[in-house]
């Protein structure tokens, strides 16, 4: 074991605090290359992740950087300097903290360069950027630790992978440098180990105590909730009476729309006019600050929020989650539940509201799963090469280098442990040359090589560019909402497609408000205040989680069982009813239901697949349809079915499924698809194809540029092969696409399909029909949409010819 | 058809989908802003390696509408380089391929301000044309009526989405961009504001010509209601 400084075991003497087993662990651990600690909310987790450095730094004999702090949030390295500042004041230590993020001023970012502090907060962006300067070997001279905070928020995004890339490069300038990954609860620790500890290094897990297990139940609802939908109004009162008998309660939604819709509600009920706030990622950052301040200084008393409050900086004294809607993913919801007392040792206390009747049957699957410990998530894949090529850039930028060697030096980024060279091949030739087929002239080359074999920029000029635009955060197409008027009020941001939709006159709600869309002007959304009670159109962005595989299996086994007594008698029913008139949906088997209704053929095809797989499912199958002229006419996708009506009943379905036309398929129904496009846009902009900031061009970016489609549809047209459209297809078909999943379906099928026709909707069919996003299907639908709108507006204007 | 036929300036045009402008009676085929070499030139100046095949594709949908409209006259409407220097770079079988295009028929390149000054082709190299009572220029003007330009790459955003969209009024009437790698202006810009006239229309492109009013007036409803 090893002792700590005396005068940092006095300051927990002092405070009558003790040390954590599991901070003392890191301390005795600490020459180890690399440890992941694997702790609760409220464990301690930050103060075992200093405690090491603390202890090195006491002697105050350390020269330059010592310890690098990388956290997936810029407020978390502020909360954390302040955290942390505060305890090294008082136990008189000679530690200079400071952080370095997006928002730290220029002239103090240069003096950091000249004389680098003891520690750096900072993020995986403003990291993979100070690796790029030249100077890095000195600004890094010295550097002993590196401490990865939130690691496991970090492993689920090409963040995660950027990170471990830089971190590539720091340990080629600090070869005993020591890595510390912090993490929450997570299903796979060895994934986040490996993904963490320089390949082959070892990766040691320490696991704090979990703490007591948490008070989960369903939230008591008198009411049945609706059929459909995802606005869960039907449980305002209770959730009121909830809010009213806790101190602070934080209130979980799944998109933005939904808890705009929801909060809006809340204040129609908010008879006592309870300080209630809202927070969520479309939302200003100036008005999330607002937020975020008062809930720090307990003046809140709920907030309604989404994900963007799921990691982060500690909010007091919140002593109840509240989550609407199902929560898709077991992780997020222990996480989340993780938020209410932040203190250790304390149980959390959660309560789950179902927005629809199947989400009463989710939650209770999510309540037995997170009671049985039972975490989900998805592997994984390895590590991206849109973001390999813009690491590639970057070392550019700090100076020439061999091919072979930074070949070798990425390898042992834990993501890229399997990258081939030939990969690497292809991405260098993508970012000297373009990568294209058609062999480009000179003046294309952004890298050359010299005559001693060694790589470097063509024009070192173009550093500047590629510094501007490190990163792999997709914001590039929101737009911000304000007020009209000189000086209007920023309210924050809304998706660049949500705003096409809108007309003037239009309104919809953003920051709790119901606001009238007047207009855009450049790429502002200007909009003014309007009394109506109730938003035209209340839908613009947030992501649709796909409940996860793990849930949807525990939900079939759920389906397994003879009663349920445990579920409310609307469901319970509503299950029993189903199994009397058709079969519940089992594991191993796809169950498929083709029933007639309002004039048309319908097929229910229960494939618990999640929301995305089920929708490209949907795609693909009415394709099908359509060539074996079975009359598809449209279909409507869930978490866990997808209905498809059309003017010919599905007599035989086992050619619709056979996995190997499904996926040729898949081919030419991709090349022209919006997904596909979307996943183009993020990795070309990534990869650095796209230049999203340009030196003088910031403002007006968006005019300067055009479509990236065009760039899609050239390279389909013209170069299909090309690296971006192969990262792209690879992208988009574990992503929106998510085919995975449907094949994983088939082969848990393996042909065992059950087609059960009968002579009316069935009770877990009839929901499907009020859900909304239905697909029309017709490859010309786009077009006969703009036909149909362009006669419309010409009547409408009185002309029809010139 | 997918064409839009109208009457502008007592003349019988048609705008076709793919943004160019037919004149059947005067055997005429105009095109604006192609652009070509714009690739290059973003290589050059940037270091930013878009897909070098812009000139292929632009010229290949070019080729395209002369066949289609067996013209004996064709007007590139200026900005059909994306600069001077992006000609000089751009590859022989480029050049050759226009040379075919160019063969048996009357080739007018009007200025633009990305390119101004004659380049090495043949052709008429011209600051502005005039035909039957229409003038052929790369900038909209003030001094005349029946004024074809180009320049602004106007485009129109409907509900079902963006398109690229020529616009016409009774005194002119300005073309969409024809070249693969060119962004767009949108049509309630200030700057096309202030040119259209109030019934001005927008005619789009893509699979079909279609015409709407330039400036929606669906607020109509909702504008009386609009209060501050």
């Amino acid at each position: 074991m090893k002792s700590l400084p005396a005068v940092i075991t006095d300051w927990f003497a002092t405070r009558g605090w003790q040390v954590h087993p599991h901070q003392q662990a890191m301390v005795d651990r600490r020459a180890e290359p690399a440890v992941l600690l694997i702790a609760p909310t409220g464990g301690g987790k930050t103060m075992a992740g200093f405690l090491p450095t603390l202890a090195e730094l006491a002697a105050g004999r350390h020269e330059g950087l010592h310890t690098l702090y990388v956290s997936p949030l810029k407020a978390l390295a502020a909360d954390i300097k302040r955290n942390l500042t505060g305890p090294v004041t008082e136990m008189g230590l000679p530690i200079r903290i400071e952080d370095r993020t997006g928002d730290t001023s220029y002239t103090r970012k240069r003096r950091q360069r000249a004389d680098p502090p003891h520690i750096l907060l900072t993020t995986p962006e403003s990291l993979a950027l100070l690796t790029s300067y030249e100077d890095a070997p000195r600004i890094f001279k010295g550097l002993q630790r590196v401490i990865v905070d939130e690691i496991h928020a970090l492993a689920e995004s090409k963040r995660g992978d950027q990170l471990m890339l830089a971190l590539a490069r720091l340990q080629g300038l600090c070869p005993g440098l020591r890595r510390v990954g912090l993490s929450a609860t997570v299903e796979d620790p060895d994934a986040i180990a490996r993904m963490l500890a320089r390949h082959p290094d070892p990766c040691a897990i320490v696991a704090a105590d979990p703490g007591p297990d948490p008070d989960i139940a369903m939230l008591a609802l008198p009411a049945a909730p609706p059929w459909a939908g995802g606005g869960a109004a039907y449980a305002i009162p209770q959730v009121m009476a909830a809010v009213k008998a806790h101190r602070t309660t934080l209130i979980f939604h799944n998109t933005r729309a939904q808890a705009e819709i929801f909060f809006q509600n809340l204040w129609l009920a908010n008879d006592d006019s309870l300080p209630i706030g809202i927070h969520h990622g479309s939302l200003d950052r100036a008005q999330r600050e607002k937020v975020e301040a008062a809930m720090v200084r307990g003046d809140l008393r709920a907030i309604v929020c989404t994900g963007s409050l799921d990691l982060g900086i500690d909010w007091g004294d919140v002593d109840l989650v509240i989550q609407i809607g199902a929560p898709k993913n077991v992780k997020r919801l222990i996480q989340r539940i993780g938020r209410a007392n932040h203190r250790y040792n304390a149980p959390s206390k959660a309560r789950l509201v179902p927005a629809n009747r199947f989400e009463v049957v989710e939650c209770h699957a999510a309540l037995q799963a997170a009671r049985a410990h039972a975490l989900d998530g998805d592997p994984r894949g390895p590590g991206p090469l849109d973001v390999l090529c813009q690491h590639i850039l970057i070392a550019a930028c700090s100076g020439p280098f061999e091919a072979g060697a930074l070949y070798a030096e990425m390898t042992t980024a834990g993501p890229y442990a399997g990258l081939t060279r030939a990969q690497f091949d292809d991405c260098l030739e993508f970012c000297a040359t373009g990568g294209y087929a058609l062999r480009a002239y000179d003046q294309w080359q952004r890298l050359q090589r010299r005559a001693d074999g060694q790589w470097q920029l063509r024009d070192p000029r173009s550093a500047r560019i590629i510094r501007m635009n490190i990163g792999t955060i997709q914001d590039s197409d929101l737009l911000k909402v304000r007020f009209k008027g000189r000086g209007g009020k920023p309210l924050g941001e809304i998706e660049e497609g949500f705003a096409a939709t809108l007309t003037p006159g239009d309104t919809f709600l953003i920051g709790g408000q119901i606001v009238r869309y007047a207009g855009l002007r450049e790429t502002v959304v200007e909009v003014t205040r309007d009394a109506a009670k109730k938003p035209k159109i209340a839908t613009f962005g947030g992501t649709k989680f796909a409940t996860s595989t793990q849930l949807s299996q525990r939900i079939l086994d759920m389906l397994q069982a003879r009663d349920w007594p445990y579920l409310p008698d609307h469901t319970r029913d509503w299950l029993h009813l189903h199994r009397q008139v058709s079969r519940l949906p089992e594991p191993g088997r796809l169950l498929i239901e083709s029933f007639p209704h309002d004039g048309r053929a319908h097929a229910c095809i229960y494939g618990f697949a999640g929301r995305n797989a089920q929708q490209t499912l949907g795609l693909l199958v009415t394709k099908r349809m359509e060539e074996l002229g079975l009359d598809p006419l449209g279909f409507v996708a869930t978490d866990y079915a997808t209905l498809i009506w059309g003017l010919t009943p599905l007599t035989d379905p086992a050619p619709l499924f056979d996995i190997e036309a499904l996926e040729a398929g898949l081919d030419g129904w991709l090349a022209g698809n919006a997904v596909m496009k979307r996943t183009f846009r993020a990795s070309a902009t990534i990869a650095m194809l796209i230049n999203r900031n340009m030196p003088g061009t910031r403002k007006s970016g968006r005019q300067a540029t055009f479509s990236s489609d065009i760039l899609y549809d050239t390279l389909l047209k013209y170069d299909p092969d090309h690296l971006l459209m192969r990262i792209t297809r690879a992208e988009a078909m574990r992503g929106l696409v998510d085919f995975a999943r449907i094949r994983e379906m088939a082969e848990r099928v393996q042909g065992r399909i059950d087609l059960h026709r009968l002579d009316r909707v069935t009770p877990l069919a009839a929901p499907m029909l009020l859900e909304v996003g239905r697909v029309p299907v017709t490859g010309a639908a786009r077009e006969r949409l703009l036909e149909e709108e362009a006669a419309a507006l010409m009547a409408e204007a009185g002309i029809d010819r010139l | 058809m997918n064409t839009y036929d109208f009457t502008f300036a007592g003349q019988r045009l048609v705008a076709r989908p793919s943004g160019a402008l037919h004149w059947p009676a005067a055997g005429l085929l105009c095109v604006s802003d192609l652009h070509l070499g714009k690739s290059a030139r973003q290589a050059r100046r940037n270091g930013v390696q878009l897909p070098p095949y812009d000139v292929e594709d632009t010229l290949a949908r070019l080729e395209a509408e002369v066949e289609a409209t067996a013209a004996a006259t064709v007007i590139c409407l200026g900005d059909s380089f994306d600069d001077l220097q992006a000609f000089d770079a751009l590859p022989l079988t480029a050049l050759d391929w226009i040379t075919r295009l160019q063969a048996g028929r009357r080739w007018i390149w009007i200025e633009g301000n990305h390119d101004p000054g004659p380049v090495a082709l043949a052709g008429d190299h011209l600051a502005q044309f005039r035909h039957l009572g229409l003038t052929f220029r790369h900038f909209a003007s003030d001094e005349d009526r029946g004024e074809i330009s180009g320049h602004y790459h106007p485009k129109l955003r409907l509900r079902a989405g963006s398109r690229a969209c020529f616009l016409v009024d009774e005194a002119r009437l300005i073309l969409p961009a024809f070249g693969t790698y060119t962004g767009g202006l949108r049509s309630d810009d200030p700057a096309l504001d202030r040119l259209m006239a109030p019934g001005a229309l927008a005619i789009l492109t893509g699979a079909r010509a279609l015409a709407v009013p330039m400036r929606q007036n669906r607020s109509g409803r909702a504008s009386s209601r609009r209060g501050r």
